[in-house]
């Protein structure tokens, strides 16, 4: 549970969950009326217990074993939409040129939260793959060889899976910008930093402007 | 003087800029701190409410007591105008965040137009609820929570005004929109009191 008071979009969702608490206090209250209080005090105690949980002492951060050639290098990018974007292709381009490197590319089904628990992912992942086999062949043209792989709708999720397969040395997340980004606004970037022990970049792929410069704002941890 | 003093000089006007903590963004904890205060203003007339409807000896076995009636359906139908309304708010700021304007503008004026509505819908209530507020403890706390939270939608009115009218001068981009998102967030934090005083008053 995140603070209402951080952003408008939080503010939202806080709204959202107080109609859903209330109907099922309103519903239980109509049964009977300590029934509803019951409700009452076991939403309060779940939502006090989310929120206290959530700002407990995060887990340590994930130790990435390193592999491969001591000169190679192996990078892992996670990107959604953006994944053919521009300014994604000129950071890889830029990696490829310094070092041996070696790329997974991962692009997520992304799927809406309605569409998961009411329907299967498959045309998620339909689109997933085209998205990367696009890819893939772009980064071909310009001479970067990279392996791909369709990953779970969670970024979070599908950084962790890649990781423990491919054991990067960097991770590259490609984000839209501020403001259109649910990756940001839900904080994936700055998660991905805590929880991983290796260098993440993050390039901002601007679809909507395409034939401007490239455009990155990269940081590293 | 040196160049380097020179530029030192002109950058340093002014008081020195204010310390804060790293931890906490000042905008947050000012919100955070105003809707904090809001919130406990309104658990003191709900406190009262509920002093008045169970704590109290002489508390009415109904409610509301015989023979009036809180008119249910035309606030349910209220609460549904009022619960678009963020909504509309919601579209306004995401509309604006990626450059659509006509969006923003006609989600701004929707909202407004929704609080309006809101908030004249009550004024009618008032006026053809059956009783007033000298008519008992339970019609001072029904005024006095529905009232309370009337002004709040009054002074988000306001605020939404602002915004609307701002926005048709051409205030407001995807890389500016601060002015936009906190009365978005007053507007939200209005419609989740209506949520509590609708359930309780209303319907419990």
């Amino acid at each position: 549970m995140e603070s209402p008071f951080r952003s408008e979009a939080a503010a939202f969702r806080f709204l959202l969950l107080s109609i859903g608490a209330f109907a099922l206090i309103v519903g239980a209250s109509w049964i009977n009326r300590w029934l509803g209080l019951a409700v009452f005090v076991l939403l309060s105690a779940g939502a006090a217990w989310i929120y206290v949980r959530q700002r407990a002492p995060r887990p340590p951060r994930t130790q990435i074993a390193r592999v491969g050639p001591p000169d190679g290098r192996r990078v892992l990018v996670v990107a959604n939409e953006t994944v053919g974007g521009n300014e994604l292709m000129g950071a890889i381009g830029e990696l490829a040129l310094a070092r041996t490197t070696q790329f997974l590319v991962v692009s997520p089904a992304l799927n809406s939260r309605l569409k998961t628990w009411t329907s299967d992912e498959d045309p998620a992942r339909a689109l997933a793959q085209a998205r990367l086999d696009a890819t893939l062949a772009r980064l071909a043209e310009i001479g970067v060889e990279a392996h791909g792989m369709v990953g779970d709708a969670d970024p979070l999720v599908a950084i962790e899976d890649a990781v423990r397969l491919f054991h990067p040395d960097e991770i590259v997340v490609s984000t839209h910008p501020e403001g259109r980004s649910n990756w940001l606004e839900r904080g994936v970037v700055s998660a991905v930093q805590e929880r991983f022990d290796v260098p993440v970049t993050h390039v901002v792929v601007d679809l909507e402007r395409a034939e401007s410069p490239v455009g990155s704002d990269q940081t590293s941890s | 003087m040196t160049s380097h003093a020179e530029a030192v000089h002109h950058e340093h006007h002014g008081p020195p800029p204010a310390n804060q903590s790293s931890r906490v963004d000042p905008r947050t904890l000012g919100m955070f701190l105003f809707i904090a205060s809001e919130a406990m203003l309104f658990g003191s007339f709900f406190a009262a409410y509920f002093f008045v409807r169970v704590v109290n000896p002489g508390a009415p076995g109904e409610w509301p007591p015989e023979p009036h009636h809180f008119p249910v359906f035309v606030a349910g139908v209220n609460t549904a105008i009022l619960v678009t309304s963020s909504f509309t708010m919601h579209w306004a700021l995401q509309s604006i965040k990626r450059g659509n304007r006509a969006g923003f503008l006609a989600g701004m004026v929707l909202t407004f137009l929704m609080g309006l509505a809101f908030l004249l819908t009550q004024a009618v209530e008032y006026l053809h609820v059956g009783f007033n507020t000298s008519d008992g403890a339970f019609a001072s706390v029904f005024f006095g929570l529905t009232g309370l939270h009337g002004g709040h939608v009054a002074i988000g009115l306001t605020l939404l005004l602002i915004v609307t009218i701002r926005g048709f001068r051409g205030h407001y981009s995807p890389e500016h929109h601060h002015g936009v998102e906190l009365p978005g967030i007053y507007w939200h934090f209005v419609d989740v009191m209506w949520i509590v005083v609708y359930s309780t008053v209303y319907l419990i």
